[in-house]
């Protein structure tokens, strides 16, 4: 044996979920023995009759008493004792509470003992090994506890039996000892010796010094086996006064009290049967310790006749139940939060009676709770096996409510058939399904069919039920971010098999951005995703009814909306410097093309638009926005909330038309200009000398996919191919005096819908115009057809960008625009100092005719290119960055 | 064993980054993934990727080359998911072993190579060990919480085949990583020590485990350092943390870890945390720089990185831990 000094030796450290370091100042571990077959009569009853529910309470219960550690024991003639050890074992393991603490594997069988090592991830003790059955298999299974990683409690027992004196416990723990450290390679800091605690005050004089000699083997090894600890059975010692507890909890005390002095690191007892030794009754505490420490040969005699004296029924249990008091509401959240199962069911039956019907107390105080467990979770205030508890007593709350829910249809007549099918599954590759199983649960209760497949579901198997059990929709799960893939996955197989089944996406990783630019590109018919359960029933019931073609719609241009979006925020993620943003410009191959020669260059006025004519071109969408109305026309007059609202607006609307057009209040006056052009670099020189400054993109783009400028759209001078490119400025007048008469009447609203109605004009005006440039004009298109709608969708080639909007940001460069036009000559706009357009409804912008020009976000740009455009520009740098500050990505 | 420990004393370590990343450059096929022997095979293969160490060797062998260019000490085999357990999704079980021996072989040929360029800098091959799909302490059945989908010995058989391989295949060193599970970990270690028992031979051993979100804990509920007490049983030569996690959130676990272990402490984050499509998009000099404040804090012995890392991401870490001194052990292991 290698002779090292205490100072040396780790402390011990086992562990549960948490770490319990066990160092030479800890005062004592304690370890809960309820959970034990041999010693609690109930616990035996218990896993007997298999009610492993009520056995896990004791087990809490110890944890909650204080225990540190967990001895488990079920070492019983009538029990499948190894089967017993696992499923207990594994029952706890889901138990987050209980599982905090390490385990304790008490068995006097090595295969039990084995087998509850298998079950643990925690470091944990195994109660016990000894030299009963000789060396070799005490050194196998030292060897096997060593691999499975746990401290080990050795028994002084030998071949000859069980160590009853002060020399065979020393005598057989050092030579446990020796054999664990030199033969096994044991870490000396796991070894806990039980010198055996045995009962006192029997009546048999041999007896008479179990207590002493266990006290001074106790000191023994802790000087002269470094490192081993001293644990022990403690209940064991008061065995002769079984029934008394008020004397058990004093002897239990004062054992442990001299124990520990001696260097008892350890031992094994219920929390809930011990005295504090200060609050023993002298008298009292002066007969047991006489018996303990032998100090009278009439101690037991005289301990028993004190015993009589004091019988009561000992402590009692407290617990901590002041949750109980709270509101119903309360209790059923508190329940869901700590996974407290013991009186969900009558909670539940409380909140069914204060409410009208079931399933407001799912959708009420259950769902309120879960969305605080959902909170934690999210905050990293509860971990994974602490939520799957919660959604247990979900669970079990929503299971008692079923038949009341059942009954409630019935007597409400509701007993018609579902409402639908909805097919369920968590993607291949995840497990989770905490979050599906809740969406099944809440669905099911609002009268959908729930076809649930469960977790690791293949993309075929999901398809093939699908079509099979007839799904009138899909619903994909998944937690981990390999399932964002799988969903993709499932989407584009969907496509390729044609379906058309609505697909809806939800859990953890998944979001609105993923589906709607991963998943629902792929997938020809509905993507949704479903941010949580509370929102899957309005989903369902949306699509499944006479509102689905709305929800599809609205959901669409929202997620196109969202993928626009989440490209221009990709573009600025990362950046690269102007001359490799310039290399990457759109590849666009000008020796092919044929430029179109614009029909009538230079500049063409028109003075007085019909305005008759031009409300056909108004794009009514953004007037509702004006309002603050969100919805699409003209489907937002069937919104439940605001389509009514919206009618009245529209109406009113188009009553000031009808005004303004008869009383000829409002004018339309446009100016467009077409002019040769070519490109050089990023400015686009004109013929006549204007020239017009852009800028160019620098986020970091993906292969094959350019960095644009506004001036890639022009020919480049060195194609030798002269190009075009053209202006436009249109403006409505007489809406601000209009606007003022209502004002002075103190009628705001018509003045806000006259200028709002004002607004659409000069919208419509620009796209009437860019109309009028692509079929004569410019001519280009000149069997161009479209309805209003394509028009609004831009469906047409060309595009018309407005300085000061995001494909070219710089304000500064209206007044150049409006130099070329003569605007201001020709129609009367004018630029105030800050380059803002007066009257307010005016649209000003440029003609880019090519069929690869389109519009793009800038993005961010950086100080090489603010040089470079400062020096094109004229213009000092602090100039530069002043008028594009919000595009500074410095 | 003790030329690493031996390196690990003078320098920070660098280990490899991921490989997944690298093999979505390749933009394989299915027919990637099949050679003639597994032309007929009945499932979809593509995404298999411990499979390419077979069908296709020339793109595991440049991406281990490229990382060992970059900086490397240490390539990770790409075996990380070359278990009977989580091959049985493709229905691939018999080939685990040639899955691990070819890994290791294509990984130490490699490492051999640079070794024989630069015999001042010799590399080394990290025979990595995945958590498999399966959990031995978390039931997948939320209504029976007593359900296990895989028993410790059915794990420890698995792990026990593919230590086989990885060490036929000339593995110096074995990564048990991206625990997340704790028990799964302990089978694989337990696997390993029967596996050395046998050949007689002491095979460094090192163990990463992944804290999976804002509660510091593992995905079967362990807090960092109640995970290092429950494989602190076996002589490691490093125990830390990867994935899951970026550099910046990964550092009060490893903070952990350092104040507790008497092992050499490894890190290898992700580039930083997905975003919204679970892709990765930290750079490198970003990386870099959060890496910096483990550096600077004294943290680790050796680093590397996880989900997202590329060379790019291996040589900016290694050109700032070449700046560092690495962490002092708390014990002097023998």
């Amino acid at each position: 044996m290698s002779i090292q000094t205490n100072d040396t030796i780790k402390p011990l450290k086992l562990s549960g979920l948490e770490p319990l370091v066990i160092t030479p100042e800890a005062n004592f571990v304690n370890v809960g023995e309820r959970t034990n077959v041999t010693g609690s009569a109930r616990f035996k009853r218990l896993i007997l009759e298999e009610q492993y529910d009520t056995a896990l309470e004791v087990a809490l219960d110890q944890v909650r008493g204080g225990a540190q550690i967990l001895d488990v024991n079920m070492d019983e003639g009538m029990l499948d004792g190894k089967a017993a050890m696992v499923k207990f074992l594994n029952l706890i393991a889901s138990e987050p509470e209980i599982a905090r603490i390490p385990i304790m594997i008490d068995s006097s069988k090595w295969e039990i003992i084995e087998a509850g090592l298998q079950c643990v991830q925690g470091k944990g003790v195994v109660n016990s090994i000894s030299l009963k059955e000789g060396e070799e298999p005490f050194i196998y299974q030292a060897n096997k506890i060593r691999q499975y990683g746990a401290a080990v409690v050795v028994m002084a027992f030998d071949e000859d039996g069980q160590a009853d004196t002060y020399e065979r416990r020393i005598e057989i723990c050092k030579r446990s000892y020796d054999l664990l450290v030199d033969k096994v390679g044991f870490a000396r800091e796991d070894i806990i010796f039980d010198p055996n605690i045995f009962p006192v005050a029997t009546g048999i004089d041999e007896h008479n010094n179990y207590a002493v000699d266990f006290f001074e083997a106790t000191k023994w090894i802790k000087a002269n086996l470094p490192g081993a600890k001293v644990s022990g059975g403690v209940s064991n010692v008061s065995f002769s006064f079984r029934g008394n507890n008020v004397v058990r909890e004093a002897m239990h005390s004062a054992f442990l009290y001299h124990g520990i002095k001696a260097g008892m690191d350890m031992g094994i007892v219920n929390a809930g049967m011990i005295e504090v030794y200060d609050e023993i009754p002298k008298d009292l505490l002066e007969h047991v310790e006489d018996v303990l420490l032998n100090r009278r040969d009439d101690a037991t005699e005289r301990l028993l006749a004190f015993a009589e004296k004091v019988k009561g029924k000992g402590k009692v249990k407290v617990e901590d139940t002041a949750w109980r008091e709270g509101t119903v509401e309360e209790r059923l959240k508190h329940a869901l939060v700590k996974g407290i199962i013991d009186y969900i069911e009558e909670d539940t039956e409380e909140a069914r009676q204060n409410y009208d019907k079931p399933l407001h107390v799912i959708e009420g105080p259950l769902m309120d709770g879960m969305n605080v467990v959902g909170d934690l979770f999210g905050a990293g205030k509860m971990f994974l096996p602490q939520v799957v508890k919660s959604a247990r007593v979900m669970k079990k709350s929503v299971a008692y409510l079923i038949p009341f829910l059942e009954e409630e249809k019935k007597r409400s007549g509701n007993t018609a058939s579902s409402k639908g099918k909805i097919l369920l599954a968590t993607v291949k590759g995840d497990v989770h399904d905490i979050g599906k199983n809740i969406v099944g649960v809440v669905l099911a209760c609002n009268n959908y069919d729930i076809v649930d497949l469960g977790v690791m579901v293949p993309a075929e198997k999901i398809l093939d039920e699908a079509e099979k059990q007839g799904a009138d929709i899909i619903g994909l799960s998944g937690l981990i971010t390999p399932s964002l893939d799988e969903m993709v996955n499932v989407a584009a197989e969907m496509e390729r098999r044609g379906m058309d089944k609505p697909l809806l996406i939800g859990g953890a990783t998944t979001s609105r951005v993923h589906t709607a630019v991963k998943i629902a590109p792929k997938f020809t018919g509905t993507v949704i995703h479903v941010l949580d359960a509370s929102k899957s029933v309005g989903v369902a019931s949306d699509l499944l009814g006479s509102k689905k073609d709305a929800l599809v719609e609205s959901v669409r241009e929202e997620y196109e909306a969202v993928r626009e979006a989440h490209a221009n925020k990709q573009s600025e993620k990362e950046h690269v410097s102007l001359a490799v943003a310039k290399a990457n410009k759109a590849a666009i191959n000008w020796d092919d093309y044929e430029v179109p020669v614009p029909k009538q260059q230079g500049i063409t006025v028109f003075e007085d638009v019909s305005l008759a004519e031009l409300r056909n071109y108004i794009d009514w969408t953004p007037f509702f926005s004006t309002w603050m109305l969100k919805g699409k026309y003209p489907r937002i007059f069937e919104n439940p909330t605001v389509g009514k609202e919206a009618r009245k607006l529209y109406d009113e609307a188009n009553a000031m038309i009808d005004q303004v057009i008869a009383d000829g209040s409002l004018t339309a006056r446009a100016v467009v200009g077409l002019f040769p052009a070519n490109a050089e670099g990023e400015d686009v020189q004109l013929e006549n000398g204007t020239k017009f400054h852009f800028l160019r993109q620098q986020g970091k783009k993906g292969k094959g996919v350019p960095n644009l400028s506004l001036s890639d759209f022009v020919a480049p001078k060195a194609t030798g191919k002269q190009d075009y490119m053209g202006g436009f400025a249109v403006s409505i007048f007489g809406a601000k005096e209009i606007a003022e008469k209502f004002e002075k009447d103190h009628d705001d609203y018509s003045s806000i819908m006259i200028k709002a109605v004002a607004d659409r004009f000069a919208e419509a005006l620009a796209e009437m115009m860019h109309e009028k440039v692509r079929k004569e004009l410019w001519g280009y298109a000149t069997s161009e057809s479209f309805d209003n709608e394509s028009l609004i969708k831009e469906k047409y080639q060309g595009i018309r960008p407005a300085p000061g909007y995001p494909a070219c940001p710089d304000h500064t460069e209206k007044p150049t625009l409006f130099d070329l036009l003569e605007a201001e000559k020709h129609i009367g706009i004018k630029l105030t100092e800050s380059n803002a357009m007066y009257p307010a409804s005016s649209v000003s912008g440029f003609y880019f005719a090519h069929p690869e020009s389109k519009y793009f976000g800038l993005g961010k740009i950086y100080k090489d290119q603010v040089a470079d455009y400062a020096q094109r520009k004229g213009m000092t740098v602090e100039e530069v960055e002043q008028w594009m500050a919000p595009n500074l990505g410095y | 064993m003790n030329k690493l420990i031996d390196i690990a004393q003078q320098r920070i370590l660098v280990l490899d980054g991921a490989m997944g990343t690298m093999i979505q450059r390749y933009k394989l096929e299915e027919e990637d993934f099949r050679n003639d022997d597994l032309k007929d095979h009945s499932e979809s293969l593509k995404g298999n990727n411990d499979l390419l160490s077979i069908t296709r060797p020339d793109v595991i062998r440049e991406i281990h080359a490229a990382y060992f260019a970059a900086g490397a000490d240490i390539a990770e085999t790409n075996t990380f998911s070359s278990t009977t357990i989580a091959q049985a999704d493709y229905k691939l079980e018999h080939l685990a072993y040639e899955l691990n021996y070819q890994s290791a072989k294509i990984a130490r040929e490699v490492a051999d190579e640079f070794t024989a360029k630069e015999p001042q800098k010799p590399r080394f091959v990290a025979g990595s060990i995945g958590p498999t799909n399966r959990t031995a302490s978390l039931s997948p059945d939320v209504n029976d919480p007593g359900y296990r989908a895989v028993t410790f010995d059915e794990l420890k058989v698995a792990y026990r085949e593919q230590v086989r391989g990885l060490l036929d295949g000339g593995s110096d060193v074995l990564l048990v990583e991206t625990v997340f599970d704790t028990l799964n970990a302990k089978a694989a270690l337990m696997a390993i020590d029967e596996e050395c028992q046998e050949r007689g031979v002491t095979v460094p051993i090192m163990v990463s485990g992944t804290i999976t979100d804002a509660s510091g804990r593992t995905l079967s509920g362990q807090t960092a350092e109640a995970f290092l007490i429950s494989i602190s049983h076996m002589p490691l030569l490093s125990v830390g943390l990867n994935c899951a996690l970026g550099a910046s959130q990964l550092r009060p676990y490893l903070q952990t870890l350092s104040d507790h272990s008497d092992f050499l402490v490894s890190a290898h984050p992700n580039a930083g945390l997905p975003n919204e499509f679970g892709e990765y998009d930290q750079t490198a000099t970003e990386m870099a720089a959060e890496v910096e404040e483990y550096l600077k804090a004294n943290l680790v012995n050796i680093l590397g990185g996880c989900c997202g890392t590329t060379p790019d991401h291996i040589s900016a870490i290694a050109a700032v831990a070449s700046k560092y001194q690495p962490r002092q052990l708390n014990v002097l292991q023998n």
